[in-house]
């Protein structure tokens, strides 16, 4: 029993304080991006929120420039671009991915020069790789208490505003005939899921970071008809593909090819997740839930 | 509990005494150098059953945007109930309602979101909030589709949902842009005899618009006939005439009553002075309104 365990789980797993630090980095994101990410997916938004965290990696690999925690550049970049985002009018069906698209490209732009900046100085080897796909083993302990910050400001926003956002999303005319302030709700919408994007940017990459905000969130909407039972579900299947990410990342060290990185698996289990929800027939599932 | 609505304005019941749920007074709205309505008046008593009769681009959707606040008419006054006006006042069902299939939302949660859609805060479980969706789920006859996700049910039955949803905050008056529009015949007799039970039952004021009167025609207290941005209002044999409508129209129609449906159909020889807005209504030969 114990060798079987031990070859599940390898040696050191549980007393490695950057595991540790991983697994609590790793759940907090989890939680903020499945609940974001639910309306994500219920607003169509999914597009956006992959910029979002494209655009992150011009703010992370600035960080890396000037020295700061990746973090910041993440939060700073995402935030401002979904200002601009806002200001073009992603709000207007039609202005969406053009809005999107315009501020992708911008990212991606300054995201190159900086990379390119940061080959060209030596403290910052593998930084390009640690932006794009993450590297959740190498977070400073000084990331935790920003990560529960920022993530708290996410989570808060989405639970304050959470039935006029539920109402505008099914919606705007629903919510604009009961005089809710449509366009204010979509904005904060729009900053807690720059927040929860640079968020999961820290952990799995500025690349993947949308796997982890709409692919728990999918997988939810498939698994339950009630909105709030959606969110509780897809925090709990991001907190799963999350720590057995990381525990398989942790076991991967004695693979080939040592130690394979922790965001090939979380976003592959996000995919295996959501086709098991779409295929795998459940009975229970026509009836109630 | 209290209607959130009631809190708002004057007494709904005092409005009730005084007859009246809704005064619209010389409406004109200029959009775009286009005259959309042009001095609309007209009332709606306490629990009438009215119908805003026009065709397709007459601005019937235009007018409910006005009545419910959302569109500043260039000039006259909207009146709801005795008082000043709120959103909760009126509830409101709105023409185009797609929702995604996969959409986490039961009926009933939809049901209740028209009942604290607009407060802060995610709802705690409370037996009063539950009691009142029932209620509304019994009074239109949605028991057998309550649990389903709203976005998988048929029109009709998403009509109901929201006709519910309209209706929870209790408002003096009820408007639905083109409910009708896209049922079969059967949902729509089904719809139009709920609203007629309500209306009669909890003396509220209907205001529903239709391209195509005769579905109404049963239970219409009142016709509001719009075209061209004129309006004209009384009882269907006052209002539905040809002398009434040709003036509406500016150019000659005709009005054909056969076996009890009324047909409006376009008159020959004035077709060159026809002043529509839509060209494709004025090239239209024959008009069934």
């Amino acid at each position: 029993m114990h060798a079987d365990l031990a070859a599940i789980i390898a040696p050191g797993f549980f007393s490695s304080s950057s595991v540790q630090l991983a697994l609590v980095v790793g759940a907090l994101v989890a939680i903020v991006a499945g609940t974001v990410g639910v309306f994500t997916v219920i607003r169509g938004q999914s597009f956006a929120g992959e910029a979002l965290g494209d655009i992150g990696a011009s703010g992370g690999s600035s960080a890396y420039l000037v020295g700061i925690a990746p973090l910041w550049g993440f939060v700073g970049i995402s935030v401002a671009a979904a200002a601009v985002m806002e200001l073009i009018g992603i709000q207007r069906a039609r202005g969406r991915d053009l809005a999107t698209g315009i501020v992708l490209g911008a990212g991606f732009g300054l995201a190159a020069l900086f990379l390119y900046l940061g080959s060209t100085s030596s403290s910052t080897t593998g930084a390009t790789v640690t932006i794009l796909f993450g590297s959740i083993f190498q977070l400073d302990t000084s990331t935790l208490p920003l990560v529960a910050v920022f993530g708290a400001i996410a989570l808060a926003t989405i639970l304050v505003i959470y039935r006029p956002l539920l109402l505008v999303s099914v919606s705007p005319e629903l919510g604009a005939a009961r005089r809710l302030p449509v366009r204010l709700i979509g904005s904060l919408y729009l900053l807690a899921m720059a927040l929860a994007v640079a968020l999961s940017a820290v952990t799995i990459g500025a690349i993947l970071s949308t796997a982890l905000l709409v692919g728990p969130a999918a997988t939810a909407l498939q698994l339950t008809r009630r909105p709030g039972r959606a969110i509780l579900c897809a925090a709990l299947v991001g907190i799963g593909v999350m720590w057995i990410g990381i525990l398989l990342a942790y076991d991967s060290y004695s693979w080939p090819h040592h130690g394979w990185p922790v965001s090939f698996f979380v976003v592959t289990l996000v995919l295996i997740a959501y086709i098991a929800s779409r295929v795998i027939p459940a009975p229970a599932r026509k009836r109630r839930g | 509990m209290t209607s959130p609505g009631a809190t708002v304005t004057a007494d709904p019941v005092a409005a009730h005494d005084a007859g009246e749920a809704l005064r619209v007074e010389g409406i004109t709205l200029h959009l775009g150098g286009r005259t959309v309505l042009d001095d609309v008046s007209f009332q709606v008593g306490a629990g009438e059953f009215t119908g805003l009769i026009g065709p397709n681009g007459a601005g019937k959707t235009t007018l409910f945007r006005v009545i419910l606040g959302l569109q500043q008419p260039t000039s006259g006054s909207v009146r709801v109930g005795g008082g000043g006006r709120s959103g909760r006042d009126v509830g409101y069902v709105p023409q185009k309602f797609l929702l995604d299939p996969d959409m986490p939302l039961r009926g009933r949660d939809l049901i209740a979101l028209g009942l604290d859609g607009h407060r802060l805060g995610i709802p705690l479980p409370s037996r009063t909030r539950r009691a009142r969706v029932q209620e509304m789920v019994e009074a239109v006859d949605a028991q057998a589709f309550a649990d389903e996700r709203v976005g998988r049910l048929s029109g009709g039955e998403q009509q109901r949902i929201l006709i519910a949803h309209a209706l929870i905050s209790r408002p003096q008056l009820l408007l639905l842009d083109e409910p009708l529009a896209n049922l079969d015949l059967r949902s729509a007799q089904e719809v139009v005899g709920l609203l007629a039970r309500i209306a009669a039952e909890q003396r509220i004021a209907v205001l529903i618009s239709a391209h195509e009167m005769n579905p109404l025609l049963p239970v219409m207290d009142r016709v509001v006939y719009l075209a061209a941005g004129h309006a004209a209002s009384g009882t269907a044999e006052e209002v539905v005439r040809s002398d009434v409508l040709s003036r509406l129209y500016g150019h000659h129609v005709d009005v054909l009553r056969v076996h009890g449906r009324v047909l409006v159909v376009a008159g020959t020889g004035h077709d060159e002075h026809a002043p529509l807005d839509d060209p494709g209504d004025a090239s239209a030969p024959v008009e069934i309104v």
